[in-house]
């Protein structure tokens, strides 16, 4: 298994369609690889919905969001999933709802820590997204078309961050690691007040070598995005309309 | 790294959407898209306005970019010598923080033609309306440019009525010494005027040649067969004419909102006909000739497009004077009334 930093290159061949042909493959490690980049992807939207949907203390939802993807491994959930009904990520939230029914019927949860060991789940940061670790007032808890919605914009989150780790992987081996720091700056620190002008002058550099360095960097940057959008998607029709969710257009 | 909403709808939006930074305009939303990139509403901060901005899309290739922005560099400048009220002015052309070309337009309110023709249901408006097209594409004529694009979705009718001729991202420059088709070096290629006054020195606009990615241009059903064999060094006038007989007969074949597809008159289906006639020698040699047919039939005069039988011409002869006639008859019949009254 992989860290969530791994880096384009180590990630499934680009001829390989997706993650859930990996995850049906015959291979323990194409397999254990396939969970790995599902759980990269999808921890955080997962974590983030248990608490807000169900309700669930941090520690309880820390555990149930191991368990989901451990369950996802050992009863081959994805083997059941079919591109041509729903999107992965509505199944998997579906999964994820059924899970926590299911566990709370059973009450019979075991701790799970470990299981998914080679994917650090950084569980603070992921609290701190949600806004603290105080428990979630029933009242504030959003309808569930409000909850879908609540979903997809976590699946977008935690997909870009992904891609920005990646592309600052790609940069660092093609040696424009300035140009990752001027993307930084610019798009990523939601800083209004810096402009191309600024970005010259502070790293010496024409203005129009800034604006060549930030058409490369967003270009590359959708290109990852969407590499790793491919691989989480079971068919070509689902990447469209994922794409198209992403990024408002068809993905060429 | 955690990224905040706002950096997440920059992302999401990032790639394409236009940087406007350094500009004096503010993005509002996005209008529509076109083959080469997309129209977005803006507001000019300068003059408190709202302009249409078009900006290309970010180029898939790095050969791509420059092809592009001579297209729209030259789609500007081809707006930019077309001063009528029937052609959308535009107010500027310039380069994006990201490198992408823009222009500037006048935002224009109102609908499309489509759409207006739901709320006109009286075939002599409808002919008024087209009579106004005519009127932008025969002053385009007569500046040596082609828009190779006519249909109703490329036609905006403001509020007022007024009528705007869109989108000549497809628009072609004849020579202005000849007015006549010249052959190029490729056969998909539109021809442009030198302009020894561009701020482009080295771009493609001032030679003759700007390619269309080798692929035919246009919209079928409105585009002439001359246009979707690929001819375009050989395309002139009655091109557009084509494309005007298609967008007549879409016009008077609209159902309004609530009622039934009008019949069309003979005399207008000839003219839709003629104007649409896959041979280009028999349609109307210019866009006047089609006007004048029109405006003939507006005012029940014979068409050029059609010989009328002696019934069809008294007929009409009957209606465009039916007043004096039904007065004569009034006043004959009064006189054989009072003949007869006083013989008794």
């Amino acid at each position: 298994m992989t860290d969530l930093t791994q880096s384009a290159g180590d990630r499934f061949p680009a001829t390989r369609w997706s993650v859930l042909q990996a995850a049906r493959s015959s291979n323990q490690a194409e397999r254990s690889r396939a969970i790995d980049t599902l759980c990269a992807a999808y921890w955080k939207p997962v974590y983030k919905y248990i608490r807000l949907r169900w309700n669930r203390p941090v520690p309880d939802a820390q555990d149930l969001t191991q368990g989901f993807f451990v369950q996802l491994l050992e009863r081959s959930l994805l083997e059941k999933f079919d591109p041509a009904k729903s999107r992965l990520r509505t199944y998997l939230r579906l999964c994820a709802d059924s899970f926590v029914m299911n566990e709370q019927k059973a009450a019979t949860r075991q701790k799970r820590g470990g299981n998914i060991a080679h994917v650090p789940l950084d569980f603070s940061a992921a609290e701190q997204e949600l806004g603290g670790a105080a428990p979630v007032d029933p009242a504030s808890i959003p309808s569930p078309e409000s909850l879908e919605e609540f979903f997809e914009r976590e699946w977008i989150r935690g997909l870009f961050e992904l891609a920005v780790e990646d592309l600052r992987v790609y940069c660092g081996a093609h040696d424009r690691e300035r140009t990752f720091l001027l993307f930084e700056k610019y798009d990523l620190s939601g800083d209004d007040g810096v402009s191309y002008d600024r970005l010259a002058g502070e790293y010496h550099m024409p203005v129009s070598h800034v604006t060549n360095c930030l058409a490369w960097a967003r270009r590359e940057f959708r290109r990852i995005a969407l590499e790793r959008l491919r691989e989480l998607c079971g068919s070509e029709d689902e990447f469209q309309r994922e794409a198209h969710a992403v990024f408002g257009w068809e993905a060429k | 790294m955690t990224l905040s909403d706002k950096v997440l709808e920059r992302l999401r939006s990032g790639p394409q959407e236009p940087d406007l930074s350094g500009t004096r305009y503010r993005l509002l939303e996005r209008l529509a898209r076109g083959g080469m990139g997309v129209v977005y509403a803006a507001q000019d901060e300068n003059l408190q306005r709202r302009v249409a901005l078009k900006v290309l899309d970010l180029p898939e290739a790095a050969g791509q970019a420059g092809d592009l922005a001579t297209r729209l560099i030259r789609e500007a400048r081809v707006l930019a010598r077309l001063e009528h009220p029937g052609i959308v002015p535009v107010h500027g052309v310039g380069t994006l923080a990201d490198g992408r070309v823009f222009y500037t337009m006048k935002f224009v309110e109102g609908q499309r033609l489509d759409k207006f023709l739901e709320t006109v249901a009286s075939a002599p408006d409808r002919l008024r309306l087209f009579l106004r097209i005519c009127d932008a594409v025969a002053f385009a004529h007569a500046r040596h440019v082609l828009h190779r694009d006519l249909k109703p979705a490329n036609i905006m009718v403001g509020p007022f009525g007024e009528v705007l001729v869109m989108d000549w991202g497809l628009a072609k420059i004849l020579p202005e010494a000849t007015a006549e088709p010249l052959s190029a070096v490729d056969p998909d290629a539109t021809l442009f005027a030198p302009d020894s006054s561009s701020a482009h020195g080295n771009d493609s606009t001032k030679s003759s040649v700007i390619t269309g990615h080798g692929t035919v241009m246009g919209t079928p059903g409105y585009m002439s067969p001359e246009q979707a064999r690929g001819e375009v060094a050989s395309l002139d006038a009655r091109s557009d004419i084509f494309s005007l007989g298609a967008l007549l007969r879409f016009m008077l074949s609209q159902p309004a909102t609530g009622s039934a597809a009008p019949r069309l008159d003979r005399s207008l289906a000839a003219i839709c006909a003629k104007a649409a006639a896959e041979n280009r020698d028999a349609r109307y040699g210019d866009v006047q000739q089609l006007s004048l047919d029109v405006s003939r039939y507006l005012d029940g005069l014979p068409v050029s497009a059609r010989r009328e039988t002696i019934f069809e011409k008294t007929i009409r002869f009957y209606r465009r004077y039916r007043f004096f006639i039904l007065l004569m008859l009034a006043y004959l019949v009064m006189r054989i009334l009072l003949l007869l009254i006083l013989k008794r």
